[in-house]
């Protein structure tokens, strides 16, 4: 699946490995959140980038002890209309902290691009390379947020209570 | 009123620009009616029986005159002369091109009005009383917090894509006039034993299929928390709302399935992570969006005018129109005054482009510049010297507005039905437009007093009919309308769910059936009594036994 990152498009180091196969040695792997809990000690002890792949009924918490130990997590987008990842994003930068790739995968459109960004996505999988650019464009549809949130950019409430300080 | 900033019309430019590159999207097949869909959706914009229909959101139901003039500009331009005032204060044209649609929009967004989140899985427009800021008995004015609502949900990222959609509602009042016990969230603006003010806050209400009434999460919440508060509400939903069934989506089946005691664990163990966070409101945030909202420069004025009860006393008509229609103002020698867009015979709701126009000549010159939307599908001049009245009530009757029956039997709520809607059953506005005809005589009307009645086509319950003195459901019966009627409902303070009475009756006999209940009533009440009163103290019984006797 072609993945987007940093604004482009970009070779994907990782491999995902379903739950009854061998790890690989030493190359950056995704296993699923059921296999982290089952063998956490191990995965973590293995000494190679560690990704979780979430479902998204899986509850965040359960990685909070891990969190600074792992390098990406994938969340899931079964279809672009359920948007329960939105909310696990969100809980995972600014609750737990995390700071390594968020990855949007399942159904990932260019018209809910930005809302995932904002919420703190920074990597997607997208079905057509070629519609790359006009993600990239998305990203720039507005200028203006009302809101904080896992982007951490300026809500307007903010600029405006900066902008009334610079005139005090 | 909310003056738009450089940031608000940066966004709104922004969004108009997008739909465009989306509605060009999918005239070129780049996106598909099921991609296309909730993007059309949040922008307010729904497909319908005949065309495509266009939901402008009215923010907390306020508007300038410069805003009603382009309302009837869009009427005309893109529709058909006319729009409908809905029970969320919003207004909504039938006859819409997707092609124009962008255009639409862009008209809007020049007198700094949007159609966003009018529709879809997402925050809609937060409703609030119509006499916000004028009434009585308001202990803050609601609209400040609507507004801040409002800004924060603006295609909020992480609430974009909720299990269903999401209404909000707020009063300022102890008197309930925006039916907070029937919304996802309702936020009761409330004093605790210190005199502070903060919210109420409850959640789980709603109409449709399964209507319920919304429970208490916490009873004080200080202002400054509203937004995390909020967002910890959403976030639970969002996580944990149900998706499997559209019919079980809303929050209030969250709430009844996991106990109002489950949820508010929820909701307060998200809250207390991100209580004191950038969604904190600083006093200066809130005092800056309150300037908004000062009250217009109001002048002396007697404390009797004479003019006025003289006309009480010489015209019957205008006695009857200061009794239902104008209401009491806080301001000495101000006055409230509704205008009633439920004269005899006609949908309810609708407006013309004409009486749009003259509504905004007449707020310019009687009330400030401003106009109010009911979420009884009425419109309000809500600063009005009492002065004006005579003046003013002979310009209203002149366009058809000033008809005295608010609160009264033809003063009904309907939603669209069957004659505009895709998901309706049955028709309403007809069986609207039959019982005002029924009970045309304003003599009989005000001698029955107040007495609600609202219509819904379908279960979805757009006319609020659970929470109608009287409510009336259309049901489909083998390919024939019939109509189901419940009793005792309340959206007030006193909120009640209506209950059945019996079977539904034909579409030719709902209005006799409507007669019977009220002359049911008139036999049964003691003095003072309302309806809905006498309803509360003698049953269902007597209703039932004259209803059904004759079949």
């Amino acid at each position: 699946m072609p993945l987007l990152k940093d604004g482009r498009l970009v070779e994907d180091p990782w491999r995902i490995i379903d739950d009854a196969s061998p790890l690989p040695a030493r190359e950056p792997t995704i296993v699923s959140f059921a296999r982290f809990q089952a063998e956490r000690d191990q995965l973590l002890a293995r000494g190679a980038p560690l990704g979780v792949r979430l479902r998204n009924s899986d509850a965040i918490d359960a990685l909070a002890g891990a969190i600074d130990r792992l390098d990406l997590i994938a969340l899931e987008f079964p279809k672009f209309s359920d948007g329960r990842a939105y909310s696990q994003a969100r809980g995972l930068r600014e609750r737990l902290g995390f700071a390594g790739e968020l990855r949007a995968t399942g159904d990932v459109l260019i018209d809910q691009a930005l809302f995932m960004r904002r919420c703190g996505f920074d990597a997607w999988e997208i079905a057509d390379a070629a519609k790359a650019p006009r993600f990239v464009e998305a990203f720039a549809t507005f200028s203006v947020f009302y809101q904080p949130a896992g982007d951490g950019r300026a809500a307007v409430s903010a600029l405006r209570r900066f902008a009334s300080a610079g005139r005090a | 009123m909310y003056t738009y900033d450089e940031h608000d019309r940066t966004f709104v430019a922004e969004r108009v620009a997008q739909f465009r590159d989306q509605v060009k999207r999918r005239l070129l097949g780049e996106l598909t009616e099921e991609q296309f869909k909730p993007l059309r959706l949040t922008n307010g914009l729904y497909l319908q029986l005949h065309a495509y229909m266009l939901r402008v959101a009215i923010p907390y139901g306020t508007l300038s005159s410069a805003q009603m003039r382009m309302l009837a500009h869009i009427a005309r331009r893109y529709d058909r002369g006319y729009g409908h005032f809905t029970t969320r204060q919003n207004i909504q044209f039938n006859w819409i091109k997707l092609e124009d649609a962008a255009d639409a929009l862009d008209d809007l967004a020049s007198v700094e009005m949007h159609a966003l989140q009018t529709s879809g899985n997402c925050i809609r427009n937060t409703t609030a009383d119509q006499w916000a800021g004028v009434a009585i008995d308001e202990i803050e004015d609601p609209r400040i917090w609507c507004e801040i609502i409002r800004q924060w949900s603006s295609l909020h990222p992480e609430f974009t894509f909720l299990p269903r959609k999401f209404k909000i509602a707020v009063t300022g009042s102890p008197n309930d006039r925006a039916a907070v016990r029937v919304h996802d969230i309702g936020l009761r603006l409330r004093r605790d034993e210190k005199g502070e003010v903060g919210f109420e806050v409850i959640v789980g209400g709603g109409l449709g299929r399964t209507p319920m009434i919304g429970k208490t999460i916490r009873e004080f919440l200080p202002k400054r928390h509203l937004l995390s508060y909020l967002e910890a509400i959403l976030r639970a939903y969002n996580l944990a709302g149900r998706r499997d069934n559209l019919y079980k989506a809303r929050i209030k089946i969250l709430v009844h399935e996991i106990g109002v005691e489950e949820m508010r664990r929820r909701v307060e163990a998200e809250w207390a992570a991100i209580r004191d966070g950038a969604l904190d409101l600083p006093p200066q945030t809130i005092d800056a969006i309150s300037r908004h909202f000062s009250p217009p420069a109001y002048e002396p004025q007697p404390a009797v005018d004479l003019a006025v009860e003289r006309l009480r006393l010489e015209s019957v008509s205008f006695a009857r129109w200061l009794k239902t229609n104008v209401a009491p103002h806080r301001e000495p020698g101000y006055a409230i005054v509704n205008l009633s867009l439920k004269p005899e015979g006609a949908p309810p709701g609708d407006a013309s482009a004409a009486q749009m126009e003259a509504v905004a000549d007449l707020a310019l010159a009687h009330s400030h510049d401003e106009i109010r939307v009911s979420h009884e599908q009425n419109l309000v001049l809500p600063h009005v010297k009492r002065a004006d009245l005579p003046t003013l009530w002979r310009k209203l009757a002149a366009i058809d507005l000033a008809t005295p029956n608010l609160g009264l039997v033809s003063d009904i709520i309907a939603c669209p039905g069957l004659d505009y809607c895709a998901l309706a059953n049955a028709r309403s506005i007809p069986v609207a437009q039959r019982i005002t005809r029924r009970f045309a005589d304003l003599k009989r009307q005000h001698d029955i007093g107040e007495l609600k009645i609202k219509i819904s086509g379908c279960i979805n319950a757009c006319g609020h009919h659970h929470v109608g003195h009287i409510g009336i459901l259309g049901v489909d019966k083998n390919g024939e309308e019939f109509y189901q009627i419940t009793l005792g409902g309340d959206g007030t303070e006193t909120t009640a769910l209506g209950r059945i009475i019996g079977p539904a009756v034909s579409a030719d006999d709902v209005v006799d059936a409507i007669e019977t209940l009220v002359e049911t009533y008139l036999q049964k009440r003691r003095p003072g009594e309302r309806f809905v009163d006498t309803y509360r103290r003698v049953g269902d019984a007597p209703f039932k036994e004259r209803l059904y006797a004759a079949a």
